[in-house]
């Protein structure tokens, strides 16, 4: 439990002045956010503003243009390989497409880690398995190939691979997606319970607002490269932001562009009726 | 919109933009998968603790090969007995069919043939089941579980499929020489004593032997670093992975065959 020895009031992430592209589109303008020890922080944001993205800046996986991240004190773009994978074993990810080994079962997804960090027994592996089964509710399910999973149900076993090597925080990219009410409770009560038992840190991506809010401590609202709001699910509710509002309230009309960057509408159709008019293809 | 200024010399400005740029890519891609291959290469001494995962790919990449390799022996064998028997029976010389047969499969159609079958059983396969990994996010699931792909799921691989080749070379050879064999002694009439006596006098171990098995280690390394990178390197999306495939067998094929000349104009070109 090294990174116990360590808990202070410094968060355990500190994104500043992030900057990222892809390409000609600007994901991150500016960003900065502070992801404090041992709580639950939710990120939230319109479809394709780069929350995932953003997991992936701080798993390493992508390199920022400008701006730093420390993990836990690290600077992740500059560690080397060894070090990076050093980190990367105190991280668990849960990926929005739950990228299960397809070739193996659910038993051996969740052992997968294990095995390959640990020296433990084979009986030690497989309790640990099995607890990590039964917290997502699939210890039943653990002979089934990961063809043979609802999303759904390939996301909770992703969950339990990911809490596998009981890691100091975990990234979640979109969990609730996919699950019914009944799982969607357990999940929220799960990843409650991990937070508080184990003093994890936490930081969720969701779309469920209404959820996400009832179990994070702080929010971030990221919308076209910035931070628009931040704070306690209380400050955020009084806040005075429209983006904000219309976020948290799930409104079509507002600030927040509903649609991905474009040229004018009624011009586009136009250059399309011209073509037409000429004959030309589309 | 801006119109654009035509002078004559637009379209060859734009051929030689289009040629730099290919150019580039091409080297790019050279140089990704060269730094691709020493990855590999030092992630194979860590395989020692993971023989497991070699063992089972040797499976999957060499035994289920087998087949292919075996029927396609046969027959490549039983035609050259056939052919053989027929040009050398006009100058009186069918004892020699044997060595026709053997030196045949040994220097070039052992190695070579099965390189060629083995591009496309084995490395076509590698290439999707890689590509596969890559855009289900496998891969990348794997290096955030602090798990390197390339050691993990490259290295084994090619490990495989560079010790796979060869054994396969050689059992393509051996059994094309029961096919000429069997078409020659058996159908033909060649002398059974001969067919082996000639042969086993005038296939030289290290001028013959040798050298097919050097040619086949050298296929192995090049078709299984090219479906390795193709699979690891494709735009993950199934048509990126169907076309990585594509270039795999294309590619590798074009390799076995071009780098077969160069080998031979080395090995035998002194005569
Ligand atoms: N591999 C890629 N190459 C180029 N652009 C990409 C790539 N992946 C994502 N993008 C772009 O980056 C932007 C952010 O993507 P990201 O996946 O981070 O969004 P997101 O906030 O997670 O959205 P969602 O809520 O739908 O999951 C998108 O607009 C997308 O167009
Ligand atoms: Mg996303």
């Amino acid at each position: 439990m090294t990174y116990m020895s360590n808990v202070n009031d410094k968060p355990l992430i500190e994104i500043r002045d992030l900057h990222f592209k892809r390409g000609e589109q600007v994901i991150f303008d500016g960003v900065d956010i502070d992801i404090p020890r041992g709580k639950i922080t939710a990120i939230m944001g319109p479809s394709g503003t780069g929350k995932t993205t953003l997991l992936r800046l701080i798993g390493g996986q992508l390199r920022p243009d400008a701006g730093t991240i420390l993990v836990d004190g690290q600077e992740v773009a500059a560690l080397s390989t060894r070090e990076l994978y050093q980190l990367r074993k105190r991280m668990g990810m849960l990926f929005q497409s739950g990228a299960l080994l397809t070739d193996i079962n659910v038993y051996e997804n969740v052992a997968f880690p294990l095995r390959e960090h640990t020296e433990l027994s084979e009986s030690m592996i497989r309790s640990l398995v099995l607890v990590k089964l039964e917290a997502v509710g699939l210890r039943g399910a653990r002979h089934l190939m990961p063809s043979e999973l609802s999303g759904g149900m390939a996301r909770r076993v992703a969950l339990a691979r990911a809490i596998a090597l009981d890691p100091m925080m975990i990234l979640y990219d979109e969990p609730f997606t996919g699950q019914d009410p009944i799982s969607m409770g357990v999940l929220l009560e799960l990843i409650h319970t991990l937070n508080n038992a184990l003093g994890l840190t936490s930081i969720v991506v969701s779309h469920d607002v209404k959820e996400t809010i009832t179990i994070s401590d702080h929010i971030y609202l990221l919308s076209n490269g910035k931070v628009i709001a931040h704070g306690s699910p209380d400050e955020l509710e009084k806040s005075p932001s429209d983006w904000a509002q219309q976020f948290l309230q799930g409104l079509a009309d507002g600030p927040v562009p509903f649609h991905y960057a474009a040229n004018d509408y009624a011009e586009d159709l136009l250059v399309t009726m011209g073509k037409h008019m000429k004959g030309g293809a589309v | 919109m801006s119109e654009k200024k035509h002078s004559p010399l637009t379209p060859l400005l734009d051929w030689l933009q289009q040629l730099g740029r290919f150019c580039l890519g091409f080297f790019e891609r050279l140089g990704r998968g060269h730094l691709l291959l020493f990855h590999i290469v030092s992630g194979i001494p860590g395989l020692a603790f993971k023989w497991r995962l070699v063992v089972f790919q040797l499976y999957s990449v060499g035994v289920l090969s087998l087949l292919i390799i075996v029927v396609s022996g046969l027959f490549v064998g039983m035609v050259l007995g056939l052919q053989g028997y027929n040009t050398l029976v006009d100058f009186g010389a069918e004892e020699s069919l044997g060595t026709f047969v053997a030196l045949t499969l040994v220097r070039e159609l052992g190695p070579v043939v099965s390189a060629l079958l083995f591009a496309g059983r084995a490395g076509s396969s590698l290439t999707a089941e890689i590509g596969l990994m890559k855009a289900t996010e496998q891969l990348s699931g794997m290096e955030m579980m602090a798990v390197n792909p390339v050691k993990r799921i490259l290295a084994p691989r090619f490990l495989a499929g560079v010790l796979s080749l060869p054994l396969l070379a050689a059992i393509f050879s051996a059994i094309g020489v029961m096919g000429g064999y069997f078409v020659g002694v058996d159908l033909l009439g060649v002398d059974d004593g001969a067919y082996w006596s000639q042969m086993q006098a005038k296939v030289d171990l290290h001028d013959d032997i040798y050298n097919g098995v050097i040619k086949s280690i050298v296929f192995g390394i090049v078709v299984t670093w090219i479906a390795v990178f193709e699979g690891y390197d494709c735009t993950p999306t199934s048509e990126g992975v169907s076309r990585a495939t594509t270039r795999t067998v294309v590619h590798a094929s074009l390799a076995v065959l071009g780098l077969d000349f160069v080998l031979t104009a080395l090995m035998f070109g002194e005569g």
